[in-house]
């Protein structure tokens, strides 16, 4: 037990200390909110599909939890080689109580990030129906960094170099973003696109909040969860069992 | 305290380690010595449970690193050839993860962290984060860090790789001051071979995968009929330059070159 809180407290105190970073990566979904929110507002309330802000804030507050929690998971690349990761694969501790604590500290701060992204949202105009189910959304916030950190896990343990990571990027990361229906509403959209984002699993993570910060859903708030859930303990087991394979 | 009998390790068709048997004594500086792509750092991984070997036995401190694995770990602190510092948090902290990881009771973590700390003259900067640290610093905070848990056996790859004489100067003078005060065994690799004279009681050259000469360096000189040891490890090896294919790990370090600016 000692082992998983030291090493989660560990990435908490990396997190903190950079302070820098921290404002640099809420940059970019503030961006997202900000110029597509009050850029594509006026067409979207014309096409009579109400106010775009409300729609793409949960979006961006997921972007945020999933970059934040996959990149988290795939820093083990680079961790093991020159990090401190290295030290705690030899020391007398087993894996899985190592990529629990690590797992566990980085879905911890994506879930901050999420929370900074959430207040800043809010500050700009973002209203949600209910402010009393925040906690609710924050729920989804911990599945949605939960699934990404462990599929970063096992990712992050079967890279080999730089250049993978380059490929995961433009191959994984950035569709999951996309195709999740972060910047669209999953009504109307058509057949084949909504396939492909039902096989989104960060689709369910925004569903989830939107239902409950705006009252309206494309699936159903309990299938959100239960999908997420299923999925997150599916990749945990996969991160732990990639984990336990590294050899350095 | 390390026996090694007839070790071997292949990857596919490559034998990477070939019936390579030694052994260490309690308390004594061993230095493995051999050109890149000898088959040293092999040897360690498969000492330290890294690695499991294809055939052979290993025992440290009588104990089978394989079936024993976590038993084995707390016996033996290891310094990678790659730093595994954490830069982000201080000296102190770095300290204190690995006291916890490796189950050292409070009260003592404390004490022997002050203890090594100020032995290695790092006590001034414990609050500082470490990558303010010089590569000097870095090294010898991690073997600081290697003693924490009074390990029986210290592995050192390639601890002096890039350091000026000055700090590889003062970090042997540390760990032959630890080596004597707490009896701790040494096993180190290095390429520089006035380091390997000065500093190991016992040498090992290994060469393709082969255990070419052991004895003090004493012993390999006259074996080899040469001044220095220098000379006797080029008269064991041959002169050819040994060209490593490059492996994900080599990769990794260029890309960390290029990105730290040329500092370690």
């Amino acid at each position: 037990m000692s082992a998983i809180y030291i090493l989660w407290l560990r990435e908490v105190k990396r997190y903190v200390r950079s302070r820098a970073q921290i404002v640099a990566s809420l940059g970019q979904p503030l961006l997202y909110f900000l110029a597509l929110g009050f850029g594509l507002g006026p067409v979207f309330q014309r096409a009579g599909y109400g106010s775009y802000l409300q729609i793409v804030a949960p979006g961006v507050i997921g972007m945020s939890v999933l970059f934040s929690s996959i990149f988290s998971g795939l820093g083990l690349l680079w961790d093991r080689q020159f990090g401190f990761l290295k030290e705690t694969l030899v020391a007398p501790v087993s894996r899985l109580q190592i990529m629990i604590g690590r797992t566990l500290g980085g879905a911890t701060v994506a879930v901050v990030q999420g929370l900074l992204v959430t207040a800043l949202c809010l500050l700009f105009g973002f209203r949600p129906v209910n402010p009393w189910l925040i906690p609710l959304a924050i729920a989804f916030m911990i599945a949605i960094a939960l699934v990404f950190a462990a599929l970063g896990v096992a990712i992050g343990s079967s890279l080999q170099d730089m250049q993978g990571f380059q490929l995961i990027m433009n191959f994984l990361v950035m569709p999951i973003f996309f195709l999740s229906g972060a910047l669209f509403p999953l009504s109307n959209i058509s057949k084949v696109l909504l396939t492909i984002t039902k096989l989104d699993p960060l689709s369910y993570g925004i569903d989830g909040m939107r239902s409950i910060y705006l009252g309206r859903s494309a699936f159903n708030p309990a299938t959100d969860a239960l999908v997420l859930t299923s999925i997150g303990v599916v990749l945990l087991v996969i991160g732990a069992w990639r984990f336990s394979r590294i050899e350095i | 305290m390390i026996r090694v009998q007839n070790l071997v390790k292949n990857f596919g068709t490559f034998t990477a380690v070939n019936d390579v048997s030694f052994d260490v004594n309690e308390g004594e500086i061993f230095a493995f010595l051999g050109p890149n792509g000898a088959g040293k750092t092999t040897t360690i991984k498969m000492l330290t449970t890294l690695l499991k070997p294809s055939s052979g036995t290993i025992q440290l401190d009588g104990l089978d690193p394989q079936t024993q694995q976590n038993e084995a770990r707390k016996r033996f602190g290891i310094v990678f050839q790659d730093p595994s510092l954490d830069g982000d948090l201080t000296a102190w902290e770095n300290m204190e993860i690995h006291g916890v990881l490796y189950h050292v009771p409070h009260k003592l973590r404390r004490q022997r962290s002050e203890e090594l700390l100020k032995l290695f003259e790092l006590w001034d900067r414990r609050k500082d984060q470490v990558k303010k640290f010089s590569g000097g610093m870095k090294r010898r905070l991690e073997i600081a860090r290697g003693f924490l848990h009074t390990p029986k056996i210290l592995f050192l790859d390639e601890p002096t790789l890039g350091l000026d004489p000055q700090s590889r100067n003062q970090l042997w003078s540390h760990v032959k001051k630890v080596n004597e005060a707490e009896r701790v065994t040494v096993f180190l690799t290095t390429h520089y071979m006035d380091e390997a004279d000065r500093v190991a009681h016992r040498i090992g050259v290994i060469d393709h995968g082969r255990l070419v000469a052991q004895g003090t360096p004493r012993e390999i000189k006259e074996q080899t009929k040469t001044e220095t040891l220098e000379e006797a490890f080029l008269a064991l090896t041959g002169s050819t330059i040994r060209d490593e294919s490059a492996d994900p790990a080599a990769a990794m370090r260029q890309f960390a070159k290029m990105w730290s600016g040329g500092r370690r």
